[in-house]
């Protein structure tokens, strides 16, 4: 039932009691910890959304000059991409069970997602080293804030996935919460690549 | 009577609602210090809500001591009386009223109403409360670096909040910033917690529209929170880096003490569309709660359902979603495209709407009602009437054209402190008297509730109404003092020197009601279980207060909604939500039949 036809209905009636008396307690059919970072995904977007929209407003003044895009960005988007289809990858693994796989798979997943981060600080060392400080002028500003933050919630998304690497690696974990974890890393990874590509894309085209 | 009973009432549904894992603790620092129990936290919130909620007063004392006896006072001076009017305003909106609502009153209630055993994320429940205590440290240690806190005015508007002549530009900013970013970190974990809990942990039967008001109130503020609260992080974060790093997001070109400042180019019109695109749904994040809770409190005292129940939500989920369109309502005087403000006074006309609908429908509950005046039932009252006048200047002001010639004065004071400072807080207190049985198992002491209530609703009238008047012949506000200005009579000089007077009587008049809360901790009376006989699942615990875990063995199983009170056909003019139609006292000569005949 969707929210709107169950906010139509009449709790007091005979017959919406009766249905009512059925009702098992949860709204979806989610594990809760999933609900919980889906519902974190939509703040995450709400927060990069604002970011974007104050970008393309301060664009429009005319001291805005636009930032050298150095290739390296495009290099760090390939290993953001890759990152982002093993962890799929490694989701799959564990549908399957395959211990040895999903040991891989997150091993590589935090490889490339570390070298990403580590891609994304030479980039502001490329650019610093050309004499664009974040002070230079309002497109660094938001070149610097936007990356880093994007940078900051990968960081964060790398503490579940150590935590996870950690109990599967001590063997710790029963199969059913390893592939929640693991399904819940897997959204936040993509998740993060579909911001950093809106943002990429937004720092491109200006 | 039960021969009459049809088989179909006989069926007890199976459980079904899987148990928790609850985290058991085994020591006195994880049970009342690191304690992941919603309720235990529930009170670290609302205690540390309300210390810096009494600083807050302490502040806007010193403020009406500058505004009602200017030149009497040699340790209040320009910057003080700027850095009291940020931090009391900071405060009260953010620390004290979004804290003690959505942390507080969230945290104890939505677990027991909607009959869970705990939040769903206990240990990030805790951590949002540590966070939140951390913000407030932050906040408050800006009171002891050099320069003193921000005085830049709750909306820290650049360019001058960063700029020299402001107080508080060295650290005070800086920490203020770091602290409501902290807040937010905070706010977003508990919020997380409060909208999973009420989707996913519902006990058997509590469908959404069987949910007391209260927590529709709760839920939608929470999620109204969660999508505010990112623009005034993003808005601290850009000021930050603008303080610390001389980025110009918000910095225009500008020239001080005659050399040319590194900043240049930037807009702090944006500044304003990010912080009231977080500062107008803010008022909502703390009406919304108020409303909900209001509207129990009303329909238990007056021992009838809430009128209108499915409007009420409505009306809870439309101003939820119109709360994000009027915004720029706050911008008026910035400066706008006509078109521009035409939309957003249209837009602020019509939130309006389910407003009133929600008035008419709490006034339509007392109709007929068997209306007992307790204290809960008066801070009720006492908000409807406030909250009614409060609205309706709320509709002058969201005119452009009424509001420019209005805007720096005294009447937008006025019109704030009555719709979202008396209002919501009418509804702390009531909720306070409502809960504070469950909450200690004793009853606050009705004669000092009564003076308190008296004092502070005739206090508050005595405060705000004469400051509408001040407003009407130009008094500004933000102003320290207003010397020889010729426009303003000696009158507005005496009205001045009453509402400091009024202000100071009904401040001491909360330190009544801070000691009330202490004395009858152990002295008060011994309350009854559920002594307002109310309906919902907080008063239906085995033990009162309820323990760790909330409820028994068993989790409750509902069958009704929030609002059977005096039902024909039942003996008591109440029926919990958890009991069942079979288990019903029913009256001399009636039937279950008659139980269902009236209710359709």
């Amino acid at each position: 039932m969707s929210f709107f036809s169950e906010i139509a209905s009449k709790p007091w009636t005979d017959e919406q009691i009766k249905v009512d008396d059925q009702f098992k307690g949860h709204t979806f059919t989610l594990p809760k910890a999933m609900l919980g970072l889906r519902v974190l995904l939509v703040v995450v977007t709400m927060f990069f959304t604002l970011l974007a929209i104050a970008y393309s407003g301060r664009m429009t003044f005319e001291d805005w000059q636009s930032l050298p895009e150095p290739g390296l960005l495009w290099f760090n988007t390939g290993l953001l991409l890759v990152s982002s289809v093993v962890f799929r990858w490694t989701k799959s693994a564990t549908q399957q069970g395959r211990n040895g796989k999903v040991k891989l798979g997150l091993f590589l997943v935090g490889a490339l997602a570390f070298a990403f981060l580590i891609g994304q600080l030479i980039v502001w060392q490329q650019l610093a080293d050309l004499g664009h400080f974040a002070s230079a002028n309002p497109a660094n500003g938001f070149f610097y804030l936007i990356t880093g933050l994007h940078g900051l919630h990968l960081l964060g998304g790398l503490v579940a996935w150590g935590r996870t690497t950690l109990r599967v690696m001590r063997g710790k974990i029963g199969q059913e919460k390893l592939l929640l974890s693991v399904e819940m890393c897997a959204l936040y990874w993509s998740f993060l690549l579909v911001v950093w590509l809106a943002m990429f894309l937004l720092l491109l085209v200006t | 009577m039960t021969e009459t009973t049809s088989p179909e009432d006989d069926i007890v549904p199976p459980q079904e609602v899987p148990e928790m894992d609850l985290y058991h603790p085994h020591s006195f620092l994880t049970r009342w210090i690191f304690s992941q129990d919603a309720k235990v936290i529930a009170i670290q919130y609302s205690l540390v809500a309300i210390s810096i909620g009494m600083v807050a007063l302490v502040l806007s004392w010193l403020m009406r001591l500058q505004l009602g006896f200017p030149d009497s006072f040699d340790f209040i001076d320009a910057a003080d009386y700027y850095q009291f009017i940020t931090m009391h305003g900071m405060i009260m909106v953010v620390y004290l009223l979004t804290a003690l609502f959505l942390g507080g009153f969230g945290n104890y209630l939505i677990p027991l109403m909607v009959g869970a055993r705990d939040m769903v994320f206990p240990y990030i429940n805790m951590l949002s409360f540590w966070i939140y205590l951390l913000a407030v440290l932050v906040l408050v240690s800006s009171f002891f670096v050099p320069g003193g806190p921000t005085g830049a005015g709750w909306t820290l508007y650049p360019p001058q909040a960063i700029l020299s002549g402001t107080p508080g530009q060295e650290f005070g900013i800086i920490l203020m910033l770091a602290s409501l970013m902290l807040f937010i970190v905070g706010f977003t974990m508990g919020g997380l917690n409060y909208v999973v809990t009420i989707l996913q942990a519902r006990a058997r039967g509590m469908t959404l529209m069987r949910m007391p008001l209260t927590i529709w109130g709760i839920f939608i503020a929470t999620v109204l929170a969660l999508f505010a609260f990112p623009a005034l992080f993003v808005a601290s974060l850009m000021m930050m880096f603008d303080k610390i790093l001389e980025t110009s997001f918000f910095m225009p070109a500008m020239i001080e003490f005659g050399e040319k400042m590194s900043y240049g180019g930037g807009s702090p019109i944006l500044f304003q569309h990010l912080f009231w695109f977080f500062g107008h749904p803010e008022v909502y994040i703390v009406a919304l709660p108020a409303f909900g809770i209001v509207s129990d409190l009303l329909s238990v005292n007056a021992r009838k359902n809430i009128f209108g129940y499915r409007m009420m939500v409505w009306a809870i989920v439309g101003i939820g979603a119109l709360a994000f369109v009027v915004w720029a309502h706050h911008m008026y005087v910035s400066g706008m495209n006509p078109y521009f403000g035409f939309f957003f006074a249209t837009t602020t006309l019509i939130i309006a709407v389910p407003t009133a609908l929600k008035v008419y429908n709490w006034v339509l509950t007392l109709w007929r009602g068997n209306i007992h005046l307790t204290l809960p039932m008066l801070f009720a009252l006492a908000f409807i009437l406030t909250f009614v006048n409060g609205g309706i200047t709320g509709l002058f002001l969201g005119n452009v054209i009424v509001d420019i010639p209005l805007s720096d004065t005294m009447f937008v004071v006025a019109h704030f402190h009555m719709v979202m400072g008396v209002a919501p807080i009418m509804v702390i207190f009531g909720a306070i008297y409502h809960w504070y049985p469950l909450l200690t198992g004793r009853m606050l002491h009705n004669g000092m509730g009564q003076f308190h209530f008296w004092v502070t609703f005739l206090g508050a009238y005595a405060i705000y109404f004469p400051m509408h008047y001040l407003g009407f012949i130009g008094v500004p506000r933000r102003y320290f003092e207003l010397g020889e200005t010729t426009f303003i009579p000696d009158s507005a000089h005496d009205l001045n020197a009453f509402i400091t007077v009024a202000a100071l009587v009904v401040g001491f008049a909360q330190l009544v009601f801070l000691f009330n809360l202490f004395w009858s901790r152990r002295n008060g009376i011994v309350a009854e279980r559920n002594p307002w006989k109310a309906t919902t699942l907080e008063w239906q615990t085995e033990h009162m207060p309820p323990t760790h875990g909330n409820f028994g063995k068993d989790l409750p199983i509902v069958y009704r909604w929030a609002y059977d009170f005096s039902v024909p056909g039942a003996e008591s003019d109440f029926i919990p939500q958890n009991m069942a139609t079979k288990d019903v006292k029913l009256a001399e000569g009636m039937t279950v039949a008659d139980l269902k005949a009236e209710k359709t």
